[in-house]
């Protein structure tokens, strides 16, 4: 099999890149996508909240995605549900499988890689204690609840204030579950907002910032856990436990983006986002692969995995009709002071029409804070921000007129106190 | 009435299970838990023991020389992961290369083969990520590395194919002699043998306090594990020991069969017999203690800690395998800690010869089903895969992304004579689980397919021992909570 464009993953990231190849003139493109329908994620997150930015609207996930697959039924491009890829090289073969095809190869001109990401599980973070019944991933309860219609449990201790933990705190409360506890290992929660407030001030949930779960006990099922403080080091505190009895633990601590295929591709991996090092215009290193959504790096809105896709899309378009972009003349993104990591890593000047867009995040809570671009001694921007935390992805635009002034090859984004 | 009973499902009763299987004797499997391997034979070092440990003229040395030597060709038949790895015991100071010469002489007096004293430079030439603070190595290439709870689920399923009823999910709560044969009581229905072979692992001594036995009693010491992504897996390609203390042979780090890396255990007396938790401290030990042979583990790759337990006794050193002084017809195999899973085989054949000599006929069986076959779909070639999805779709599907794991194999699992239905027994069986997402993205799905396939519904789904059920209520049928 052969196609121009083959998109892997039919998630929001994978659909919006899709799309806007095929509207900027690729006609052959297919999408492989594991589950029995298109939408990822988003099929299970039936809370709303989605598309403010892009639709100007409040969607819940699956309308989010029904948008961008309604928008692609009709169209020729092609889709493989219930496909599993298992390997891609690094000359875009990519072999896949599927109960239809059986095990199949597809030669790509180009790949964009929309993977998505897993959830950290209890054993990353080597949580003691037994091994119950009862303890989820946050994402893995919402599936059955959402999906299957089961509730996991009855009384929930909820682990990490991120957004999964705190939608699901919602969801169990409403599905009749008792949410005893959010507990937080920092001292600030890296959910939205919005989200404390509708998710636990609603409903009287106590959040226990700047705690952790120390212990599980239960031997068929989950019977309690000890919960204590932690010191700025985030070590446990002797003599702060306390135990809350209960049958579920959800876990929310921490998604990590699944690049098994961009690894077999070649594709080298930046180790803080866990993502692909990328280009402004999404390409990897890996020339005529591009990545797009939390493939890449966790996103907080899928608006901007959208924006980021339709980027991608592009990207590819323009690969497929006019060749490799070139290596030459690359100005390396570099994370300053506070700043954890940059999306992209790397900026080709010459390709940029009007202005270059870079996402970061920053490594703590800040008021009154000044983004700063810098090469070398001179600074090209600087941007003021009343407040910035790491669970709120910052996004600034460069114009071209002032990358020009770029000398060197290295351009730093720091986040300073104004 | 069965000739036989064996109380256990262990790597021990299973051994014994198939070697009794090839005689024509009738034989049952008697076990507390609803699965085999469910006690301390899933949750050990999987490691077979090339056998310098224990000391000259026990039990443990001949079972463990034995069973070493009989495993390769076992696993082949039964289709059991087995990789001959070898094994470096890392010897830190003077005083530990002293022990590892004793170890080697112990080892030659064994009749371990191969083995050779290594200087510092020949270890960190076949293992660069070794600390090399060392003085050397004793090497031993005829240790092997396994899959502890596959090698037990195999020997017992080939022992169901030849004949043996396993009774799972039927805890033993007393045991009497009756006109010279034994009823065994169970929380289930009583079951009547002949002879009765105590294979009960940490509740041995329970067992054998039942017919009036008291020669032994067990202390359940506790051993914890980190197992790494298989990122972590080629930090090492042999198993890496320390030299070994009173309180076992140390902190080890190792490949697994699947490629992960397996690094542990302590080693903890505990009272409860069912405490398989892992404390913070003994994480926090195994971590020290395991940088010292290799210092750049990254634990931030761990994708699991669990702990299992050992079944020792203060009044025992080595193995018990004799009959109950007490009881005639009453066989003890206990105290069966470490190498016991290396020596199960060899145990099993002189568990079957006490039989002998106690009086059982032995009439071999002429139709005796020596081999199982298994699919593992990751391993077969693009052909074979091709192949395979053509004749059945449902290898056409993957479940488990992280271990490349097919509805296929899920559905062989629970389709095998001893499933339950829970997700751990399909994991322990196919794989699906066992990955770094550690069963988030698949569970909903293997659920699915267990409801349908076992005519479960998917309340009643267990995430392993009888009681785990996952899920607790269906939404949208009660009020909101207050």
């Amino acid at each position: 099999m052969q196609y121009d464009l083959v998109v892997i993953g039919g998630g929001p990231a994978g659909l919006a890149a899709a799309l806007e190849a095929y509207q900027n003139g690729v006609k052959s493109v297919l999408i492989l996508e594991r589950d029995k329908e298109l939408g990822g994620i988003l099929n299970q997150c039936i809370h709303n909240g989605f598309g403010l930015h892009y639709f100007k609207e409040q969607l819940t996930g699956p309308e989010y995605a029904g948008r961008f697959i309604r928008e692609l039924s009709g169209l020729g491009i092609e889709v493989k549900l219930d496909t599993m890829v298992l390997d891609v090289s690094n000359q875009k073969e990519i072999h896949a499988i599927n109960t239809a095809d059986g095990y199949f190869t597809i030669q790509a001109k180009a790949i964009i890689l929309a993977m998505g990401c897993r959830e950290r599980t209890r054993g990353a973070i080597s949580i003691p204690g037994e091994r119950p019944a009862g303890v989820f991933t946050a994402g893995a309860a919402q599936r059955y609840c959402n999906m299957e219609g089961y509730l996991v449990g009855k009384r929930v201790v909820i682990l990490g204030s991120g957004d999964i933990g705190l939608i699901m705190a919602r969801r169990m409360t409403l599905e009749g579950a008792k949410v005893l506890a959010c507990v937080e290992l920092m001292p600030y929660s890296n959910g939205l907002n919005r989200n404390i407030v509708q998710c636990l001030n609603d409903y009287n949930i106590p959040l226990y910032l700047a705690h952790t779960i120390v212990d599980i006990r239960g031997e068929e099922r989950v019977k309690s856990v000890t919960v204590a403080k932690v010191d700025e080091k985030r070590a446990p505190v002797p003599g702060t436990e306390f135990d809350i009895e209960c049958d579920t633990i959800l876990l929310s601590v921490g998604l990590i983006p699944e690049n098994e295929l961009s690894k077999s591709a070649g594709v080298p991996l930046d180790r803080r986002t866990s993502g692909p090092e990328v280009f402004d215009n999404m390409e990897t290193d890996v020339e005529g692969v591009f990545a797009c959504g939390n493939v890449v790096h966790v996103h907080d809105l899928v608006d901007f995995v959208t924006a980021e896709s339709q980027k991608a899309g592009r990207s590819a378009a323009k690969y497929i009709q006019n060749g490799e972009f070139g290596r030459n003349d690359c100005i390396s993104v570099k994370n300053g002071s506070a700043v954890n990591y940059t999306v992209p890593q790397k900026i080709r000047p010459a390709g940029v029409e009007k202005q270059v867009e870079i996402f970061f995040r920053v490594n703590n809570v800040y008021k009154n804070m000044a983004i700063r671009v810098t090469s070398g001694e001179q600074q090209i921007a600087r941007f003021k921000r009343e407040h910035m935390a790491p669970g709120e992805m910052e996004r600034i635009l460069i114009p071209k007129m002032l990358l020009d002034k770029v000398t060197g090859q290295e351009l730093t984004v720091s986040v300073i106190p104004e | 009435m069965y000739d036989v009973a064996v109380i256990g499902a262990g790597i021990i009763g299973s051994a014994v299970a198939r070697e009794l299987s090839k005689y024509h004797v009738k034989a049952a499997v008697i076990e507390r838990e609803n699965d085999v391997a469910a006690g301390s034979t899933k949750a050990n070092s999987a490691i077979l023991h090339a056998g310098y440990d224990p000391a000259c003229g026990t039990k443990m040395a001949k079972h463990n020389v034995r069973g070493s030597k009989l495993a390769k060709e076992l696993c082949r038949r039964l289709s059991v992961p087995y990789k001959q790895i070898g094994s470096l015991v890392l010897a830190f100071d003077d005083a530990d290369m002293e022990t590892v010469r004793k170890l080697y002489d112990r080892g030659v007096q064994n009749g371990v083969e191969g083995m050779k004293i290594l200087t510092l430079k020949e270890v960190l030439d076949k293992e660069p990520n070794i600390n090399s603070d060392i003085k050397g190595a004793l090497w031993a290439p005829s240790c092997a590395i396994v899959n502890p709870w596959e090698y037990a689920i195999a020997l017992a399923e080939n022992a169901h194919d030849n004949g043996v009823d396993f009774y799972l999910d039927h805890r033993v709560t007393g045991i009497e002699k009756r006109d010279g044969a034994f009823v065994i009581r169970t929380v289930k229905e009583p079951i009547e043998a002949k002879y009765v072979i105590n294979a009960a692992g940490v509740y041995a001594d329970k067992i054998n306090n039942m017919v009036g036995g008291n020669e032994f009693t067990i202390t359940a010491n506790k051993g914890s594990y980190f197992l790494l992504d298989k990122s972590q897996g080629n930090l090492v390609h042999t198993v890496v020991f320390q030299c070994p203390s009173r309180a076992g042979k140390g902190v080890l780090v190792s490949p697994t069969v699947h490629g992960n890396l397996i690094v542990g255990p302590d080693a903890v007396d505990v009272d409860d017999r069912e405490d398989r938790g892992t404390p913070k401290a003994s994480l926090d030990y195994v971590r020290e203690m395991s940088q010292r042979s290799c210092p750049s583990i990254s634990f931030r790759d761990n994708i699991r800690n669990f702990a299992g337990l050992r079944a020792q006794s203060s009044e025992e050193s080595d193995f018990l395998i004799e009959e109950s002084r007490v009881c005639p017809g009453f066989i003890n195999l206990s105290v069966i800690k470490s190498p016991g899973l290396t020596s199960a085989p060899s145990i099993a054949e002189e568990a079957v010869e006490i039989l002998e000599g106690m009086g059982l006929e032995l009439i071999q069986k002429e139709q005796f089903i020596a081999d199982r076959q298994k699919v593992v779909f990751k391993e077969l070639s693009v052909e074979e895969k091709e192949k395979i999805v053509k004749e059945n779709p449902l290898y056409g599907r993957i479940i488990c992304r992280c271990e490349t794991v097919t509805e296929g194999e899920i559905v062989d699992a629970l389709k095998s004579p001893l499933c339950p239905p829970s997700l751990d027994a399909v994991k322990r069986r196919a794989g699906s689980g066992m990955g770094r997402c550690q069963g988030g993205f698949c569970g909903p799905r293997v659920a699915e397919i267990i409801s349908r396939e076992k005519g479960v519904p998917m309340m009643e789904i267990l995430q392993d021992r009888t009681g785990s059920n996952i899920l607790v209520a269906q939404t949208k049928t009660e009020g909101g909570s207050l």
